[in-house]
């Protein structure tokens, strides 16, 4: 079944054309890795998918489990289970991360038309999650993000994708910033959530994460576009060789070569 | 389309309703037949007669305070009523006589009474414009030797404890507002707290304006003996009129020796409309005593409503040891404005005051801290420490810092930070990538950075709190 399909998708942020017409699709089950040198548009992609407001889409279609995923308010896609794990995660003083994700799962929860949570069972959850992604209770009780490091902010993203369980998670280098062991404890509770009907587009720079989320699909974006699109082994390719074949002329030449 | 944040400010005043009911007036405009009246309808003794006149005599010629930053045409108070009373309140005994439209603005303000009284555990005396209606729990509280009734009241029963401590931390003579209130304040609360005891529940008032062109001038006064303790909640709200309605009340509090007082206030006036028409006045004068040594008094007000809010609730620290607190989330939009923060008079040794403040301006609204710390020569190792942080939420809105400090004792330790910021547009998407709406984003980015203040609160007033954050925060969105 097709989860989301990308068609030609072109978008501008601060009046610059970034993305450049993007094909994508993925369907349930799968995990996609995006990879590509810095700039060229991997956060904006994942962005305009969330549909941030300041990233025009300007000429494009993007479906979404069968609705128009662009007609939809950002929160309306995380309702349809949309998920973002943001590259520099939001600091929100003063709401605890407890109080910010239950917040969330009611309101998603709520959009559904499903019941709320009781206090009882949402603690128990997220104790349960907590556990398995090896996090600090004490940490849950500071404010959103303030004054977590760098690794303990991805580890939170972990967590709250895991308690949304979304249909399409997308991870916006969450590897970067944490250590190896937390890596692989991150990477764990992706595979956790891997299932017939779930999807990831897993965006990174480095194959150390591939190592622990195998991915079926591994694609090259550079200059707003996907330049190429292979099986696991162009991840290691890209590791050896670096992106020099997609960027400048050569790029141009080789022109679209995504699915 | 995004929606602006300033957009999502547009309150809904869901406490505007009229309660249709008859109501004994005295004629409008102010006298000294309108101050002997009131008297009167109060069957009150000749000493408070006396204050009041010699009250009405020095207010005649007192000149209105101007220095907040605020303004406001001036006020015609001869265009107004100072008496006003439902009439069938003649002293219900139990909540059964109270009128039942009565009990129903009770009701659409969220507060059941019955439900108060079978559940939370808390004691409401309810003022009604100028007469109090229902007191609850006076049985249970009784036991314990509190003292919680209406101030006429009190002036009945207790009239040697009134005499004693009303005016004693107010004076008539302190500004003008605090002046008219002494002379035509019509009803309000009384508490005391005996020597050792801890008060058994959260007191808590609700006030009310409902009379067309009245003002409201309630007095409270609180006397926590040695060793004591009490938790105090005053809420208001007032119905949707076009004209400016007046509200200067008066509030005193006494803490003697090991005595603690905590005092909150939810106030939800109404604010006037989105063009700035109408809405009340809000010109309070909140001030406690730390008589006794290690005695406390901590101030939270939740200030979301009023066209104008002109409030300092202060400390006067005189017993060695003693702590002064304010906390205070202060929130505007449209054309609201208020010029609130406090006074921590620093007379005792070894005293300690803290002020944290969070002002939220939104709309074309002005919104101002302005707080006093004073050390005198005697306050040997007196501590403050202040924290005024803003909070902006579109353009055309003002926020601002007037902290002054008197020194006079050198080994005083003064701190204070301030800050101002705006709710980014990266929180707000990152609370609705997770699925949160754009008002209920915008609500939990507000009531987190109001988290230290609003933890202060009583915990079922907290709740509601911040709830009405949230609602305040309620807008025209879909
Ligand atoms: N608000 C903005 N205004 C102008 N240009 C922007 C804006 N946001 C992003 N860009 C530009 O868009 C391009 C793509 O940025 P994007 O963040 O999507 O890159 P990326 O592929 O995620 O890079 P990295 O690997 O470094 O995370 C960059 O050149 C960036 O400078
Ligand atoms: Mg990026």
């Amino acid at each position: 079944m097709t989860m989301l399909k990308i068609e030609n998708l072109h978008a501008e942020v601060g009046g610059r054309e970034v993305l450049k017409g993007i094909n994508l699709t993925v369907k349930a089950g799968e995990v996609h890795a995006v990879m590509g040198p810095n700039g060229s548009g991997k956060s904006t992609l994942s962005y305009v998918l969330a549909g941030r407001p300041g990233y025009e889409v300007t000429k494009g279609k993007v479906t979404f489990l069968g609705q128009d995923l662009l007609a939809l308010a950002p929160e309306g896609r995380a309702a349809a289970g949309m998920f973002l794990a943001f590259q520099y995660p939001v600091e929100i003083p003063g709401v605890s991360t407890t109080m910010f994700l239950k917040t969330a799962l009611n309101a998603v929860r709520k959009a559904r038309g499903e019941k709320e949570f009781s206090p009882v069972d949402f603690l128990k959850l997220q104790k349960e999650k907590m556990a398995q992604l090896g996090m600090d209770a004490e940490m849950l009780k500071r404010g959103v993000n303030v004054g977590f490091s760098g690794g303990e902010k991805k580890r939170n993203e972990a967590l709250q994708m895991a308690m949304l369980a979304p249909k399409l998670a997308i991870l916006d280098e969450t590897d970067s910033g944490l250590d190896i062991d937390a890596l692989k404890v991150v990477a764990e509770g992706v595979n956790a959530l891997r299932s017939k009907d779930r999807a990831f587009l897993v965006i990174t720079h480095y194959q150390r994460l591939l190592k622990h989320i195998k991915p079926d699909i591994v694609h090259v974006l550079a200059d707003g576009k996907i330049r190429k699109t292979g099986g696991p082994e162009l991840a290691l390719e890209l590791e050896d060789k670096g992106y020099a074949e997609y960027t400048g002329d050569a790029a141009l030449r080789a022109g679209d070569k995504s699915i | 389309m995004p929606i602006a944040p300033e957009t999502l400010l547009d309150k809904k005043y869901e406490a505007g309703f009229v309660t249709e009911i008859e109501s004994d007036r005295a004629p409008k405009g102010l006298s000294e037949d309108i101050v002997r009246l009131i008297s009167a309808k109060k069957d009150e003794p000749e000493w408070l007669l006396a204050q009041r006149l010699k009250a009405y005599k020095h207010w005649l010629d007192m000149p209105e305070p101007r220095w907040a930053k605020v303004s406001f045409p001036p006020i015609d108070y001869q265009d107004a009523y100072y008496y006003a009373a439902p009439k069938t309140a003649t002293k219900p005994k139990s909540l059964d006589e109270v009128d039942p439209k009565l009990l129903e603005t009770y009701k659409k303000l969220g507060i059941p009474l019955r439900e108060q009284e079978m559940l939370a555990g808390v004691a409401v005396d309810a003022v009604f414009d100028s007469v109090s209606v229902a007191t609850t729990f006076r049985e249970k509280l009784a036991d314990a030797g509190v003292i919680f009734c209406s101030i006429s009241e009190a002036v009945r029963k207790y009239p040697e404890l009134v005499q004693k401590y009303l005016g004693s931390v107010v004076p008539y003579t302190d500004n003008k507002h605090a002046c008219l209130n002494a002379a035509v304040f019509t009803d309000g609360t009384f508490v005391y707290i005996p020597e050792g005891v801890r008060c058994p529940m959260e007191l808590s008032t609700y006030f009310r304006i409902n009379e067309a062109k009245t003002g409201q001038f309630e007095r409270t006064l609180i006397v926590a003996e040695k060793g004591s303790y009490v938790s105090y909640l005053e809420g208001c709200t007032a119905p949707m009129r076009d004209e400016n309605q007046l509200h200067a009340a008066v509030v005193e509090l006494i803490a003697m020796e090991d005595a603690e007082i905590k005092y909150s206030t939810v106030q939800n006036w109404y604010p006037g409309d989105e063009n700035g028409k109408g809405g009340i006045y809000n010109f309070v004068t909140k001030r406690g005593i730390c008589k006794g040594a290690r005695s406390k008094i901590s101030w939270t007000q939740v200030e979301t409503g009023s066209a104008i809010t002109w409030k300092y609730p202060s400390c006067i620290l005189q017993g060695d040891d003693s702590v002064g607190e304010f906390y205070s989330v202060a929130l505007t939009n449209n054309y609201q404005q208020a010029d609130t923060g406090t006074k921590m008079i620093h007379i005792g040794k070894n005293t300690k005051s803290r002020i944290i403040s969070k002002g939220i301006s939104a709309g074309h609204s002005n919104n101002t801290y302005r707080g006093l710390v004073r050390i005198s020569g005697r306050a040997e190792n007196a501590r403050n420490f202040t924290q005024c942080d803003s909070l902006l939420i579109g353009h055309e809105c003002g926020a601002h810092t007037v902290p002054y400090i008197e020194n006079k004792n050198m080994s005083a330790m003064l701190e204070h930070e301030a800050s101002t910021s705006k709710i980014g547009e990266d929180q707000l998407f990152y609370c609705r990538q997770r699925g949160i709406g754009e008002e209920g984003a915008v609500a939990l980015i507000v009531n987190g950075f109001c988290r230290e203040v609003l933890q202060q609160m009583p915990m079922e007033f907290a709740v509601e709190a911040q709830k009405l954050v949230a609602i305040s925060l309620e807008g025209a969105v879909g």
